[in-house]
C-alpha cells in the first residue's frame, strides 16, 4: 500500500487535490481512498488530506501515520506544522516551491505550482490553483499514469487549462 | 458503472436508483452531501422524487410518515441530534408500519459539539421497532440502500430501515463504487394498509390496552421474521448483482480462538489488526456486525472474544458488548473506543486483543482496565 | 341559499362531550371538503371524538399523528397525493396547542413551502383534551388548570403570524355559523396552495358554560368584537357579514365573558385590557378591509 499525506492551506484544494489523485489511481485500476481529516476549517488553516493506493481492496480508515509521500502545496506551512512527522525512512517529500527544498535526510523534489498556476492564469478568487498541476508532478514520480491524470482532472473540471497545468509540472519536475 | 464516490455521495445514488415518490430531510453535518446530491439530482431531472426541504427533522420524518402511507416509497437522511429531534416520529413510523428508509450517517451527541463518529445516534433509537444496519464501505452504503428498500416494503416486514455509516471516516472518504441498474430487483412498493378514501379509516386512533398488544407483537413478529427476509434479499442482491452480505461479515473466523466484534469502519479496520496478530501466531478474526435490530444469533462457544464500543450506555457500559454478552453467554473484552471520532488505529485494535481480559472493560486512551 | 351537502362524515358515535364546538365544526368542515378528503389530526379533542379502535365515527380516512406534527405530515402526503396525480384534499385538523404552541414551527414550515393543503386550527383557547391547561391561545384572565388565578398574559395572535406568511387564503370562522364556515372551507379547497382557517370553537366544560350554549356562546363572542369573522384571498380582506353586523351594533364585552366561569373573578384591569385588545383588532382589520393600511 502507498500512502500520500497532502498538507495545504483551508481554500487551497488539497481535499480535491486527494480526491483526484485516488480517482487517477483508481482509472490505473488500482484500489484507492482518499479522506481529509475534517476540523473546524477555517481558509487558510493548515490542513491535512490523505490518499492510499493499493493493489487490494483498502480496510484502513485511521490516518496515515507513517508515509510513503509527504506532498506540500505552501511551502510555508513547513514553518508551523512538522511535515515529515512519521515519513518513511525511504519517503519522498514533493514541495510546492520555486527553490530546491533540502531534505533533511529525505529525498525531497520541488516544483513551482504556483507558477505553472499563474502562468496559466488559472486562478479562482485570487488563489492560483495547485491541486491539479500536483497531479502532473505526482504523475512524473511515477505514483500514477499521467494519462489518468488527465482523464481525472478532465471528468472534474470542465477547464483544460487544469489538465495543461498537470502536463506542465509533469514536465518541469525533475525527478 | 465503476466511479469513485463518498459514502454520501453513494447513499445519493442508491436513493436516485430507487426511486422515492417523495424524500423530505432537513440537513446536518456529517449527513449535508446525501442531501445536497438528492436536491442536485432533483434539480438536474434525474430523479422525478418530490423532495421537501422541510424545517426539521422532526418534520422530515412526518413528512416521510404522510407521504408513505400514500403507498409512495419514501427516503430521508439524518445524524445525532437530527435524529433525537426526530426520535418521536422514528417511533411513531415503526407504530405505523411504514417501510421508510433512513440513512444516519454516526454522529456523537453534544455537549460539547462535536461532528465526529460515534453510534451513540443509531443506539438511541434502538427500541423504536427499525432494522439497523451497518456498513463499512462506500460501496456497502450503497448496496445497503438499495437493499433497505426492498427488505422494508417486503410483507413479512414493512417496518422502517436505517443504514447507518460513520460520519466522516466514511460519509466523506472516497472509495470507489459500483452502481447498478435495479431493475425489478426493487419492484414498485405495495403498502397494504395505504390510504384509501373509498375505503376509509382511522389510521393511529386511540386504542386500548389489549389491541396496542397486539399491535406490539406484531411488530416484533415482523422483527423475527426480518432475517430470514434480509437472508433471501441479500442473497438475491449477491446472485444478481456478485456482491455477498450477510448478518456478520467473518474475516479468518473459522479456526480463530479469539474474535474482534465492532460495527461499521472500526469492523472493517480490524481485519489489518487480524492480519498483523496472525503474523504475530495468534488465531484472531474478525466478525464484524452488520445488523444490529434484528440482533443476529451468533455462535460464539469457545472463543475470546473482543467487543469495541463506539457508545457507552451511563451506569451500565458498552451497548454492543452487553448485547454480545446477553445473546450469547460469553464474557467479553469491552473496549469503549472511538468515542466523538477518536482515532483507533488497527495497531490499537491488534493491542486490544493482546491485552483482552474477559468480564473486565478499557476505556481507550483514558486509563486501564476498569 | 347555499346547499349544504346532506351526507353526514361524522358519524353518531362520536365521544365529544354534550355541547362540543370542536366536533361540530369538524361535521361542517367534512360536509365542505366531501368524501375525496383525508384528515391529519395531531393529539388534540379530535383524537378522542373519532372514537376508540377498531370503531370510528369519521367517515373519511384520518391519519392520526404525534402533537407536533400535524402540517409537517400533511405536508409529505399532499406532496405524494400530487406526485401520484391525485387531487385528494389533505386538511390538517389541529387544536389551538397544536397550532399556536408545539406545531407552530411544522405549520410555518409548511406555508413557507407553499404546501397545497388546508390547515384548520380549532381553538378552544386551552389545552381541553388533557383537561384544560392553559395553552397560547388561552386569552388574558381566563382561568385553566395551570393558571388557577387567571392567565396573566394575552392570546397569541395566531392569524398575525400566519398572515406573516402571505398565503393565498386565510379565514377566520366560528361553530356558531357553520354557514359562514362551510363557504369558507369551499373557498379554501378551490385555491391552490396552502389555507388556513382559524376557528373558534366555545368549549363547554373548559369554559364553563351550560352544554346548550354552545351556539349562544359563539355568538356573544363575534357579536361583542372578540372574534372577528374575516376573510383574506390574495392579500384581500373581507370582514364577514356576522362581524360586519356585530360592528353596527355590538353587544357589550361584558355579555361575553360574564357567561363564562373561566373568567369569574377576572379584574377589572385584565376586562379593559381585553376590550382594548378586541378594538385594536377590529380597528386594525376594518382600516385592512377599507385599503386604509
Amino acid at each position: 500500500m502507498y500512502e500520500i499525506r497532502i498538507h495545504s492551506r483551508g481554500g487551497q484544494g488539497g481535499v480535491t487535490a486527494a480526491r483526484l489523485l485516488a480517482l487517477a489511481a483508481s482509472r490505473d485500476g488500482k484500489y484507492a481512498t482518499a479522506c481529509p481529516f475534517y476540523g473546524a476549517e477555517r481558509r487558510g488553516a493548515p490542513v491535512v488530506s490523505f490518499v492510499r493506493i493499493d493493489e487490494e481492496p483498502i480496510r484502513v480508515y485511521s490516518q496515515i501515520r507513517r508515509p510513503d509521500l509527504v506532498v506540500v502545496l505552501d511551502a510555508s506551512i513547513m514553518d508551523v506544522v512538522d511535515v515529515l512527522q512519521g515519513l518513511k525512512s525511504d519517503g519522498l517529500v514533493l514541495v510546492n516551491s520555486t527553490h530546491a527544498w533540502n531534505g533533511n535526510r529525505h529525498a525531497g523534489r520541488h516544483v513551482d505550482l504556483t507558477g505553472i498556476a499563474l502562468s496559466l492564469d488559472l486562478v479562482v478568487a485570487g488563489s492560483p490553483i495547485v491541486n491539479t498541476p500536483m497531479l502532473g508532478a505526482i504523475a512524473k514520480m511515477g505514483i500514477v499514469s499521467l494519462d489518468s491524470v488527465r482523464d481525472a482532472i478532465a471528468e472534474t473540471f470542465a477547464d483544460d487549462r487544469n489538465v495543461n497545468a498537470a502536463e506542465a509540472a509533469y514536465r518541469e519536475l525533475v525527478v | 458503472m465503476l466511479t469513485l464516490a463518498t459514502g454520501n455521495k453513494a447513499v445519493a445514488a442508491a436513493v436516485k436508483e430507487a426511486r422515492p415518490l417523495v424524500i423530505a430531510a432537513y440537513p446536518i453535518t456529517p449527513q449535508t452531501e446525501i442531501v445536497e446530491q438528492i436536491a442536485e439530482y432533483v434539480a438536474a431531472g434525474e430523479l422525478s422524487s418530490q423532495y421537501i426541504p422541510v424545517e426539521s427533522e422532526h418534520s422530515a420524518m412526518a413528512a416521510c410518515i404522510g407521504a408513505s402511507v400514500t403507498g409512495g416509497r419514501t427516503f430521508t437522511a439524518t445524524s445525532s441530534h437530527g435524529l433525537l429531534y426526530m426520535h418521536e416520529m422514528v417511533h411513531w413510523a415503526a407504530g405505523a408500519r411504514l417501510p421508510i428508509v433512513m440513512a444516519n450517517v454516526n454522529r456523537s451527541v453534544g455537549p460539547g459539539w462535536n461532528v465526529w463518529a460515534e453510534h451513540t445516534d443509531a443506539f438511541s433509537q434502538r427500541d423504536t421497532g427499525w432494522l439497523q444496519v451497518f456498513v463499512s464501505t462506500v460501496q456497502e452504503a450503497y448496496d445497503a440502500t438499495l437493499m433497505a428498500f426492498k427488505i422494508a416494503e417486503h410483507e413479512g416486514v414493512l417496518l422502517p430501515v436505517m443504514v447507518n455509516l460513520d460520519g466522516f471516516t466514511l460519509s466523506h472518504i472516497m472509495q470507489s463504487l459500483e452502481t447498478v441498474e435495479i431493475g425489478d430487483f426493487l419492484p414498485p412498493m405495495h403498502l397494504p394498509h395505504a390510504i384509501d378514501v373509498e375505503q376509509p379509516c382511522a389510521y393511529g386512533p386511540l386504542t386500548g390496552p389489549a389491541d396496542y398488544f397486539k399491535f406490539r407483537w406484531d411488530i416484533e413478529r415482523s422483527m423475527r421474521d426480518a432475517p430470514g427476509v434480509i437472508a433471501e434479499v441479500e442473497r438475491e442482491f449477491g446472485e444478481r448483482f456478485g456482491r455477498r452480505y450477510g448478518p456478520t461479515e467473518d474475516y479468518r473466523c473459522e479456526d480463530a480462538d479469539i474474535l474482534v466484534i465492532a460495527l461499521g469502519t472500526l469492523g472493517k479496520e480490524a481485519e489489518v489488526a487480524v492480519d498483523l496478530l496472525r503474523a504475530e501466531g495468534v488465531k484472531a478474526g474478525s466478525m464484524r456486525l452488520r445488523w444490529f435490530r434484528p440482533f443476529p444469533d451468533l455462535d460464539l462457544r469457545g472463543r475470546d472474544v473482543v467487543v469495541i464500543d463506539r457508545d457507552y450506555s451511563f451506569g451500565f457500559g458498552g451497548v454492543l458488548a452487553h448485547s454480545i454478552r446477553s445473546k450469547t453467554g460469553v464474557e467479553p473484552f469491552s473496549v469503549i473506543a472511538g468515542l466523538g471520532g477518536q482515532e483507533v488505529t488497527y495497531d490499537d485494535i491488534a493491542d486490544f486483543v493482546r491485552m483482552h481480559t474477559p468480564g473486565t472493560e478499557y476505556w481507550f486512551g483514558v486509563n486501564g482496565h476498569v | 341559499m347555499t346547499e349544504i351537502r346532506k351526507e353526514e362524515f361524522i358519524l353518531k358515535c362520536t365521544s365529544a362531550c354534550a355541547g362540543c364546538g370542536g366536533s361540530l365544526c369538524l361535521r361542517y368542515v367534512l360536509k365542505a371538503a366531501g368524501p375525496d378528503t383525508v384528515l391529519v389530526v395531531p393529539a388534540c379533542c379530535t383524537s378522542v371524538i373519532q372514537g376508540i379502535y377498531p370503531a370510528t365515527a369519521v367517515n373519511i380516512p384520518v391519519y392520526n399523528i404525534a402533537f407536533a406534527a400535524a402540517a409537517a405530515c400533511a405536508s409529505g402526503m399532499s406532496s405524494a397525493f400530487r406526485a401520484l396525480g391525485r387531487k385528494t384534499n389533505v386538511i390538517a385538523y389541529a387544536g389551538d396547542g397544536g397550532t399556536v404552541d408545539i406545531g407552530i414551527q411544522a405549520l410555518s414550515g409548511a406555508f413557507e413551502r407553499g404546501t397545497d393543503f388546508l390547515y384548520i386550527c380549532y381553538d378552544n383557547e386551552a389545552y381541553g383534551n388533557t383537561g384544560m391547561q392553559r395553552s397560547g391561545a388561552t386569552p388574558l384572565g381566563a382561568r385553566t388548570t395551570t393558571t388557577p388565578g387567571g392567565k396573566p398574559t394575552t392570546k397569541k395572535d395566531l392569524d398575525r403570524i400566519v398572515e406573516a406568511h402571505d398565503p393565498p387564503y386565510m379565514a377566520t370562522a366560528c361553530s356558531a355559523y357553520p354557514l359562514d364556515l362551510y363557504k369558507k372551507v369551499k373557498r379554501a379547497l378551490g385555491i391552490p396552495g396552502p389555507k388556513f382557517i382559524h376557528i373558534l370553537a366555545p368549549c363547554p366544560p373548559g369554559w364553563r358554560f351550560p352544554a346548550e350554549q354552545t351556539v349562544e356562546m359563539g355568538k356573544l363572542a363575534v357579536k361583542s368584537g372578540m372574534w372577528v369573522l374575516y376573510e383574506r384571498e390574495y392579500g384581500s380582506l373581507t370582514i364577514s357579514a356576522p362581524s360586519k353586523a356585530a360592528m353596527r351594533k355590538p353587544v357589550p364585552l361584558e355579555e361575553y365573558i360574564r357567561r363564562q366561569g373561566r373568567f369569574r373573578g377576572i379584574t377589572d384591569a385584565a376586562l379593559t385590557e381585553l376590550r382594548h385588545q378586541a378594538d385594536l383588532n377590529l380597528r386594525r382589520l376594518t382600516r385592512e378591509a377599507e385599503g386604509i393600511c
